[in-house]
């Protein structure tokens, strides 16, 4: 059986576990941070897992990804291993990235993450980059860039839809529009809220579809990729979405009306999901409660692996600053006499 | 070395030998810039390399710094090796995000997953009554970040052998030319004649006095050991070539021996090359020196427009040779 979004049986039911996986692991990640075990800043995307995994579930394999700093979701939406993923965030020698990235600088490049930015914008020219690569190298991978509405108005963001639309080049700017940057609504912020049509001026074709409905998600992701694939040119999708937790965990979010979030609340694009599923019998209420509890386990693994995970050694500080590091002290950069 | 190679080459045919060299041995390699392509590069350094290689591999940009460099910084994570040409450093500004937190921390933040093979070339220096926007030296801009290479060639020689070893390093690395050294002519190597990052060269031996000086201040220092060693003072002119990594080494070596040291720096003097360098030498040297280490620096101020004041704000030779002279206590006449 498949949908009108062409999701097979058992693309849907690989998305819903991606989506509660995504949705169990950060609530999980926040009791770590509340317990002191997660240091820095945590970005949650509860609210947006239908966004993160409708945009995965559209890619290939090969296809490379890069993200903000919010940006656990598109990491095991890729597939890579939530022990790993936990450990990075408690600062662990078993983490993705050695506990040198923590939650805003994931990667794992094995399976086409190439990453998460700190710098809002900052990532958008890196994933034209990848696109770049690709079409020199005559492969037909597509690059897919994650940014928020906050992003949109960084200049580097229209700099790359310039050169996308000037090049052709094989690359998916993805906005998804959370309607926050930070605590600033969209529209104290953009000029135009229809983020997408900022893409009209560079002939780049874009649209806006509901990111809180992931089959939605994956059709036009899938559309998008299709584009680039075979027709080798850019194209925009905005995802227009709600995160449920503030800005980080930091923020007490007392900016956000109680109103608008209950509202939102109700869209919630996991239960949503879940009653897509059951009406069209791709699941049962037993095949659901099952997974449930499966993700549950690897959630609670995955917080104890990190958890007894070893510290990064000191020794190791200086390590990986350089590709072809020229000595044994690469804080100075100096040949010590 | 064939006749071909003996004969002198300009700085900026010495580059463009690198580029072309590295562009016909490896595939990954390609150029982009602003007017590198149609235009052969506002120095003329990519002249002719459009011809011979065509439009895929050296790619003239839109005037958009900062994307372009990410997205070089981008292709590079994907195993191509971008040479980014910035016309000149003061539009570097521009890409200072895409440098310092993408370039330079990938590899590291990342735990190793990702390198980033690309070399960003930009001439800096004044001297041109080009006014404040278009006469900077910000080598220490770049010297200031782990995770970058700086690289800052004197001579043609100097010019290819550091560019095809910067095209085939396998990290960031921010490649600093002269506006005022183009013209220079010189000797070049061949094609495998690689200079490796971190070994300081000696210009001219000496006794009196070791003075480092780098890039176009090169010359201005030999110019001003001309003129010591007809006062009879021979000063040891040492030009460091790369300041991460940096051989300090060779630096301190000379100082040791000689027990004065005077460092000509085309940028300014506060917090800069001059100043780092200043540190490392009174950590590794404090016992052997003879006198506090002179520095000859740009003046702290804006680039002015007006050529006397330019040239009053630039390091000149007179500078240098009042700098040797009150460091080994003679003072000037």
């Amino acid at each position: 059986m498949s949908t009108a979004a062409g999701a097979e049986a058992a693309d849907m039911r690989d998305m819903f576990r991606s989506m509660y996986l995504i949705r169990r692991f950060e609530e999980k990640a926040s009791e770590e941070y509340m317990a002191g075990r997660i240091g820095g800043f945590l970005h949650l995307a509860i609210g947006e897992e239908a966004a993160v995994v409708g945009t995965v579930s559209a890619m290939r394999a090969d296809d490379p990804l890069t993200s903000t700093y919010r940006e656990h979701g598109q990491a095991l939406a890729r597939g890579a291993d939530p022990r790993a993923v936990m450990a990075e965030l408690l600062g662990r020698s078993t983490g993705l990235c050695g506990g040198r990235g923590g939650s805003m600088h994931l990667m794992d490049k094995e399976r086409s993450f190439y990453g998460g930015y700190g710098i809002v914008g900052g990532s958008v020219p890196l994933g034209l980059g990848l696109a770049y690569a690709a079409r020199y190298r005559k492969t037909d991978q597509v690059s897919v860039t994650m940014f928020g509405d906050g992003a949109t108005n960084q200049g580097v963001v229209a700099e790359c839809f310039n050169m996308a639309g000037l090049w052709d080049l094989p690359v998916v700017f993805l906005i998804l529009n959370n309607q926050y940057g930070m605590g600033t609504s969209l529209g104290h912020a953009a000029a135009e809220e229809d983020l997408y049509t900022r893409c009209n001026a560079y002939g780049i074709p874009a649209w806006k579809v509901d990111g809180m409905d992931v089959l939605a998600v994956r059709g036009a992701v899938a559309e998008a990729t299709r584009i680039a694939r075979e027709e080798g040119n850019p194209t925009c999708v905005e995802l227009l979405a709600y995160r449920y937790r503030g800005h980080s965990m930091s923020d007490p979010d007392t900016v956000r009306d109680a109103e608008e979030k209950e509202r939102w609340r109700l869209r919630d694009p996991i239960i949503t999901f879940e009653r897509v599923l059951l009406g069209e019998a791709v699941m049962t209420a037993d095949d659901i409660a099952a997974m449930k509890a499966e993700v549950e386990a690897v959630v609670e693994d995955a917080a104890a692996f990190a958890e007894s995970s070893p510290e990064v050694p000191v020794a190791e500080l200086a390590d990986d600053v350089y590709a072809n590091p020229f000595n044994d002290d690469a804080r100075g950069g100096a040949l010590m006499p | 070395m064939s006749t071909d190679a003996a004969k002198p080459v300009a700085y900026r045919d010495a580059l463009n030998q690198a580029l072309r060299e590295e562009l016909a041995r490896d595939p990954d390699v390609f150029l982009l810039g602003e007017d590198i392509a149609g235009f052969d590069g506002a120095f003329k350094v990519t002249r002719g390399l459009l011809a011979e290689f065509g439009p895929e591999r050296v790619v003239d940009t839109p005037i958009t710094e900062a994307g372009f460099t990410g997205m070089a910084i981008g292709a590079a994570m994907a195993g191509l090796r971008p040479v980014v040409e910035i016309m000149t450093v003061n539009f570097v500004i521009l890409a200072m995000d895409q440098i310092v937190n993408n370039a330079a921390k990938i590899h590291y933040m990342f735990g190793g997953q990702a390198s980033v093979p690309i070399v960003i070339r930009m001439p800096g220096g004044g001297g041109h009554q080009l006014s404040s926007q278009h006469s900077q030296t910000l080598d220490a801009w770049f010297a200031h970040v782990p995770g970058l290479k700086v690289v800052c060639p004197s001579t043609p020689e100097d010019a290819k052998g550091l560019l095809k070893t910067a095209i085939r390093d396998d990290d960031p690395v921010i490649f600093i030319e002269n506006e005022g050294l183009y013209g220079k002519k010189g000797p070049v190597g061949g094609p495998d004649d690689l200079i490796p990052f971190g070994q300081a060269v000696v210009r001219r031996p000496g006794t009196h006095c070791t003075v480092i000086a780098h890039s176009r201040m090169v010359w201005v220092a030999l110019q001003a050991a001309e003129e010591l060693a007809s006062q009879g003072i021979e000063v040891e002119v040492i030009d460091p070539r790369t300041f991460r990594p940096l051989d300090l080494d060779t630096l301190a070596g000379s100082v040791r021996r000689t027990g004065h040291a005077v460092i000509v720096d085309e940028g300014w003097p506060e917090y800069g090359i001059s100043a780092g360098l200043a540190t490392h030498l009174y950590e590794a040297c404090f016992d052997w020196l003879d006198a506090p280490i002179g520095r000859v620096n740009c003046a702290d101020v804006p680039m002015p427009y007006a050529k006397n004041l330019e040239q009053a704000a630039l390091p000149q030779p007179a500078d240098v040779v009042a700098a040797v002279l009150a460091n080994i206590g003679r003072g000037v006449a």
